[in-house]
């Protein structure tokens, strides 16, 4: 698999309403259930992100150069916001790449 | 009156052309300050790889400047930007509204923990604390 988002569980994605079920009894062995996703930022407690800051926006940029969507890196949504307009700074003045080939 | 406007201008200078950096920092200083503005900050971020390519330029060398005043100097120093072709490419961001933004939420969580270690550790659940550095 060549896009490589961390945490991602084996054998890719099924519908996205089977996560929300509570833990049902040991079918598939308690894939995604479990991990609690939290904000990074909020745990740091980050009130501003900045564009010129490229080695803390490459984690949440994966090879192919997309942001990284929240429901993988589990961002709130004022940080995730706030992250994507630093990135679309960042890629402005050619410190991010738009796209990777 | 208001308070004056914080900007952010990140500028591109050709690789070619690196020994003219300081002399063109210098000047676009000094345009900033015929308009009325003040530099509050002006330094070389260095040499940099380009993400991609800038008028087939791979590299270049990036310079931060910050500058308070009303907008209009922003307004010459981007015309005098876009017409130099020294410069691959800049960018403005205006940053008093987020730092505001910011320092507020700061102090709202110091008064916060504050009232909390005053009334003496009672119990908080992860769940609690999650839910309120999660809150705006």
């Amino acid at each position: 698999m060549s896009t490589n988002y961390e945490d991602r569980p084996r054998g890719g994605y099924d519908n996205d309403d089977d996560d929300r079920r509570p833990m049902g009894g040991g079918r598939g062995g308690g894939r995604r259930m479990h991990r609690r996703r939290v904000c990074r930022f909020c745990i740091d407690k980050v009130d501003l992100i900045d564009f010129k800051d490229v080695r803390l926006l490459l984690n949440y940029l994966p090879e192919r150069g997309k942001i990284l969507p929240r429901r993988i890196s589990g961002n709130c949504a004022t940080h995730q916001r706030m992250l994507a307009e630093a990135i679309k700074r960042a890629r402005n003045i050619a410190l991010l790449p738009y796209t990777t080939d | 009156m208001e308070t004056k406007r914080q900007y952010e201008v990140v500028f591109i200078v050709d690789p070619t052309a690196d020994d003219e950096v300081t002399k063109l920092t210098d000047g676009f200083k000094q345009i900033v300050v015929d308009q009325g503005g003040t530099i509050t900050k002006a330094e070389t971020m260095g040499k940099h790889k380009l993400a991609y390519e800038i008028l087939h330029k791979k590299e270049g060398t990036f310079v931060l400047m910050e500058i308070e005043g009303s907008g209009k100097e922003i307004a010459e120093l981007e015309r005098r930007m876009r017409v130099n072709d020294r410069i691959l490419r800049y960018l403005t961001v205006r940053v008093d509204e987020d730092r505001r933004r910011a320092e507020k939420l700061k102090t709202r969580r110091a008064a916060k923990q504050a009232k909390r270690v005053a009334a003496g550790g009672q119990r908080r659940g992860g769940a609690v604390e999650f839910a309120e550095s999660k809150g705006e």
